[in-house]
């Protein structure tokens, strides 16, 4: 199997599906011609020409607007927010249209938008924000964050034939520091499933994107030096939550521990735990335990941005915590 | 020190003993007036018993699970410093002034402390490993921990039950035990007290009085179509749905007053025949069979009866019952025809003399006038102590219960 960057797996998943469905087409602020700030659409415009990779205005509003219409007469969009934080500008377009009008009207609206998200790249606190949590509130969206190559090409190409609006989270942070394998041709992650990264019976820990790789990191250490057995579920898709995999999980092993790079506060783990708390509480063993972002914004400063994030650290310390309550 | 007395109290007249199932407080608990501090069983119902007084409790004397007489002082609560109810003498554990760094984790870390731990906190999933391996919370007290501050671990208990083997937690009395040890697989599971009080009943039941079964059949068409009509008009005047409970309850009623010997008990060569009707209903509830009683139904209406069962039943499903309301029976009447059972041969509630069983309606051919017709029929078994219901009274009860029924005025006041 090839190996790949993330980046480039998205990319192959936009390429694949372009050529085999011609109402695939992209629109975004500099990705024709320049290719994208991360270069996710490098030689896109001059293989697909400028009618299929549209340069729009600097409005994300417009972007989503424009995308959401197309949708509606039958193109299949896929719109990049050149950083996830600047989606703030298309906020009223994707809840108040994209994420309603099947609901309100019964048409379906096929678009993916496209969103790099997080930090760890010393971007910043208008660069770096995980802005998933505001969506996941909303009925009507999609939403899948994957952690590997092999995801990123499979969940990019069940987002774009999915006949629901589908925000794609692509982690910055991953785009160049991953490679792994992946499926040539018609690779598709289901969405709404997650994903068994790593066996263990004493603690799981439950997480998505970026933050995975921490917590295979920190399973790795806290296997070795202390002989703790770690279970890590990667959910890869936040809407709809792969709920049974999560209650299994819990009932593995009894102790949990969740992990994101967005806030705590008011983040997708907030729920997760709640679902746990709901349905599995007679399986819990230990408290339901959190490592995410402290509750500010992300600094720009790098020593400042380490302490604000999430590290293989803290979650370390919280395994252990886990395994010795 | 003004201290104050809990007594286990008396639930109802004939109970002499109560099992304590739940302490909600602990020694050194602060605790107001009327608030739930305990939960006992009696060989009725469970019921929870508020505090008499407001204080601290100081002292517990008698444990959970163990059965004492009524009136046994249980612990003792010491109203003094409650004046202005913040400041009281209480004890609390001194906190450590630092917490030192946690010890690194071993895996196989020795029992840190010996036995026995009291007011322990046990997570949901141990509390859960504890029912289904029928661990008690005396043992589940006496398992070591190896968690933070001595906790049980899931690893801990399973460690435990693993250990324990063949070995259940003592059984409770009653029955003829197997001695042999349970096939790996099979699951021990613990009897309520209300299930253990239903067995001793039952066992007792039959051997004291030789059970006699009369089967009868009653023609219900008129009962259904009666209720068929004031159902509607009915549940809008009283807010509750009309069954088909009060119709039987009034029709043994009405059988009774005819047949008084039937409302009657035996002590030793004298009968003792009830002036009140006190007519018991079996209901399977959620801990067991229980068999809430409406009183002095000789004195109801039909409203009175259906209102009466509708308050019971209610009750019953809430936990709400109070002993007194299964007390004082003095006919009992089964209705397992809500299961699809069509025969049964209920066994009599001691020391009542006499009980009806009434099976599923459901609709036959029957011949009338030498024709064949189709009705709603159903089989009632009368049940009946033949030391003093002979055939000839126990048929002819039975039967003026199917006349009641079959016979009903259509024009009755539902």
């Amino acid at each position: 199997m090839p190996v790949s960057t993330y980046i480039d797996a998205i990319a192959r998943g936009m390429w694949e599906e372009m050529e085999r469905d011609p109402s695939v087409f992209l629109l975004g602020e500099d990705i024709g011609a320049y290719g994208g700030a991360f270069k996710a659409t490098k030689g896109f415009q001059e293989h697909f020409g400028a009618d299929r990779v549209i340069d729009t205005p600097l409005s994300e509003a417009a972007i989503i607007g424009a995308a959401t219409g197309a949708a509606l007469a039958g193109m299949r969009p896929v719109a990049e927010m050149q950083f996830a934080d600047f989606v703030t500008c298309g906020f009223n377009q994707l809840v108040t249209n994209t994420a309603k009008i099947h609901y309100r009207w019964h048409i379906p609206v096929p678009m993916v938008v496209r969103l790099p998200t997080g930090g760890y790249i010393h971007g910043g606190p208008y660069h770096s924000a995980s802005t998933e949590a505001w969506f996941f509130h909303v009925p009507g969206l999609k939403i899948v964050a994957p952690s590997t190559p092999a995801d990123a090409k499979g969940l990019m190409k069940a987002a774009v034939r999915d006949d629901n609006p589908v925000l794609f989270f692509e982690f910055k942070y991953l785009y160049r520091r991953i490679r792994g394998e992946v499926p040539d041709g018609d690779h598709l992650v289901p969405i709404g499933r997650g994903v068994i990264r790593r066996e263990g019976d004493d603690v799981t820990v439950i997480t998505y994107g970026s933050t995975t790789h921490f917590a295979m990191e920190a399973a790795d250490i806290v296997a070795q030096e202390d002989g703790i057995g770690t279970r890590i579920v990667d959910l890869r898709s936040l809407a709809p939550l792969d709920t049974e995999m999560i209650l299994e999980a819990v009932r593995a092993t009894g102790k949990v521990l969740i992990v994101h790079e967005a806030a705590l506060t008011g983040g997708v783990g907030g729920e997760v735990a709640a679902l746990i708390a709901e349905h599995a509480f007679t399986d819990l063993d230990a408290p339901i335990r959190r490592v995410c972002a402290l509750d500010t914004p992300v600094p720009f400063a790098p020593a400042l941005e380490e302490v604000v994030l999430p590290d293989t650290g803290r979650i370390v310390q919280a395994i252990r915590g886990l395994y010795r309550f | 020190m003004a201290r104050t007395e809990v007594i286990m109290p008396q639930m109802g007249e004939s109970i002499a003993e109560g099992t304590i199932v739940k302490w909600y407080k602990k020694v050194g608990d602060r605790i107001r007036k009327d608030e739930t501090i305990l939960e006992i069983s009696t060989d009725k119902v469970d019921s929870e018993i508020p505090s008499p007084a407001a204080g601290i409790l100081v002292e517990i004397l008698i444990k959970e699970q163990q059965t004492v007489p009524v009136r046994t002082v249980l612990a003792y609560i010491d109203a003094e410093g409650m004046g202005d109810g913040s400041h009281g003498p209480v004890v609390e554990s001194p906190r450590p002034a630092a917490v030192p760094e946690p010890p690194p984790v071993q895996r196989d870390a020795a029992p840190r402390e010996a036995l026995p731990h009291r007011g322990r906190f046990y997570s949901p999933l141990v509390l859960n490993i504890a029912r289904t391996e029928g661990v008690g919370m005396e043992d589940l007290e006496r398992i070591p921990g190896t968690g933070e501050g001595g906790r049980v671990s899931k690893n801990d208990i399973l460690r435990y039950v693993a250990a324990r083997g063949s070995k259940p937690a003592a059984p409770h009395a009653g029955g003829a035990a197997d001695a042999r040890p349970p096939l790996p697989g099979n699951e021990i599971l613990p009897m309520s007290n209300v299930m253990q009080k239903m067995a001793e009943h039952m066992v007792q039941s039959v051997r004291t009085s030789p059970h006699v079964s009369a089967v009868h059949e009653v023609d219900m068409s008129a009962v259904l179509r009666h209720r068929m009509e004031h159902t509607k008009a009915f549940e809008a005047a009283n807010g509750f749905k009309l069954t088909f409970t009060p119709y039987i309850v009034d029709a043994v009623v009405k059988a009774i007053k005819k047949y008084p010997l039937i409302n009657s008990s035996l002590d030793g060569d004298k009968i003792i025949r009830k002036s009140s009707i006190n007519i018991g209903l079996a209901v399977a509830a959620e801990n067991g069979l229980l068999v809430p009683v409406v009183r002095h139904a000789e004195a109801m209406n039909f409203l009175g009866l259906a209102r009466a069962v509708n308050d019971l039943v209610v009750r019953t499903r809430n936990r709400k019952l109070v002993p007194d309301d299964v007390q004082g029976g003095t006919f009992t009447i089964s209705n397992y025809g809500i299961f699809g059972t069509m025969i049964g041969t209920p066994i009599i509630n001691q020391p009542q003399i006499a009980i009806l069983g009434t099976g599923a309606v459901v609709k036959r051919p029957v011949v009338i006038a030498d024709a064949i017709a189709i009705r709603s029929m159903a089989y009632f078994t009368l049940s009946f102590d033949h030391r003093i219901v002979d055939g000839a009274l126990g048929g002819m009860f039975l039967a003026e219960i199917v006349r009641v029924l079959e016979e009903l005025d259509p024009d009755m006041k539902a």
